[in-house]
């Protein structure tokens, strides 16, 4: 299986994720630029964290108008599996590749911490490794995280099982105090309706090993990598 | 060329924690302020005939969560 890690100008979670991809996951992983327009010799994409475009005009918006970001859509239309973290999620939604948008935080502050998370769907690509109602512990760092999706379609995407992630308690409940950025509903990640694409705000590659605190975020690795 | 101003706000009901602030601070001061909204100012100039809501539509604003109007001079 051989991966991508999209790099923008502002991009700063790219050395991180290729790190666990060729040592921790020991998989084949090479870095692309914004400038390139051709995917298709990848299995998987990730757009990582970062500040891309230094978050001009909104987070995300700029990178979304790049050669790389048409090939990302390209890639997802024929089936390609594409995972966005903390920015690269941002970038997924402005591009439209995965429904509702990522507002500034409530308390307008950056936050940076360890949150939990709880699996709301195991059965996909992304977390068949985990089990549902499991809770991992995994950091954010984010200005603008506050998940943001019509009423109506938040219902359609519950319906279909888009969301795979609510921020909750350590014992796994969706509360008001356990929301970082103030989601609607708690969301922390979804996907997209075909099942390919997959952004969270959480940053799995900073918790993929013991040395770094945590390797909650290991199991979503490997859903990703197991046959 | 023309003069373009692009005005971008928050959605209508959608919170604008910015906003929110700003308007705190302004009546903590003792302003009879309500429904503040911080948004965008893009001003440019443009070769005539471009397809100015056009180009806006599809590279600078997210219809999801801002709305936006163009004034001409």
């Amino acid at each position: 299986m051989k991966f991508a890690v999209c790099v923008f100008p502002g991009s700063n979670c790219d050395y991180d994720t290729y790190y666990v991809i060729r040592d921790v996951l020991e998989k084949e992983v090479e870095f692309v630029s914004h400038n390139l327009t051709d995917l298709s010799r990848f299995d998987c994409v990730i757009l990582p964290g970062g500040f891309s475009f230094g978050d001009y005009l909104r987070p995300g918006a700029l990178a979304a108008k790049t050669p790389l970001a048409q090939a990302v859509v390209d890639f997802a239309a024929k089936g390609g599996l594409v995972i966005g973290i903390c920015n690269g999620f941002q970038i997924l939604t402005e591009l439209g590749l995965l429904p509702g948008a990522l507002l500034p935080n409530l308390n307008m502050r950056f936050v940076c911490r360890d949150v939990f998370l709880r699996v709301e769907n195991s059965e996909t690509r992304f977390t068949r490794k985990l089990d549902r109602g499991e809770v991992l512990r995994i950091p954010v760092a984010h200005q603008d995280g506050r998940y943001y999706v019509p009423e109506e379609e938040l219902r359609e995407m519950e319906h279909r099982g888009q969301i795979l992630f609510r921020y909750t308690t350590e014992r796994g409940e969706v509360t008001e105090s356990a929301n970082p950025n103030g989601s609607l509903s708690n969301i922390a990640g979804v996907m997209n309706r075909e099942g390919n694409v997959f952004g969270m705000m959480p940053h799995p590659e900073r918790a993929s090993e013991d040395i770094l605190g945590s390797h909650d975020g290991l199991m979503l690795w490997y859903s990703l990598i197991s046959e | 060329m023309k003069k373009i101003r692009v005005l971008i706000r928050p959605r209508e009901g959608l919170l604008d924690p910015q906003g929110r602030a700003v308007e705190e601070l302004l009546r903590d001061r003792g302003f009879r302020v309500k429904g503040l909204r911080v948004g965008k100012l893009l001003e440019f100039e443009v070769e005539e005939g471009t397809d100015v809501r056009g180009m806006v539509e599809k590279y600078v604003v997210n219809p999801l969560i801002e709305e936006f109007e163009i004034e001409e001079s």
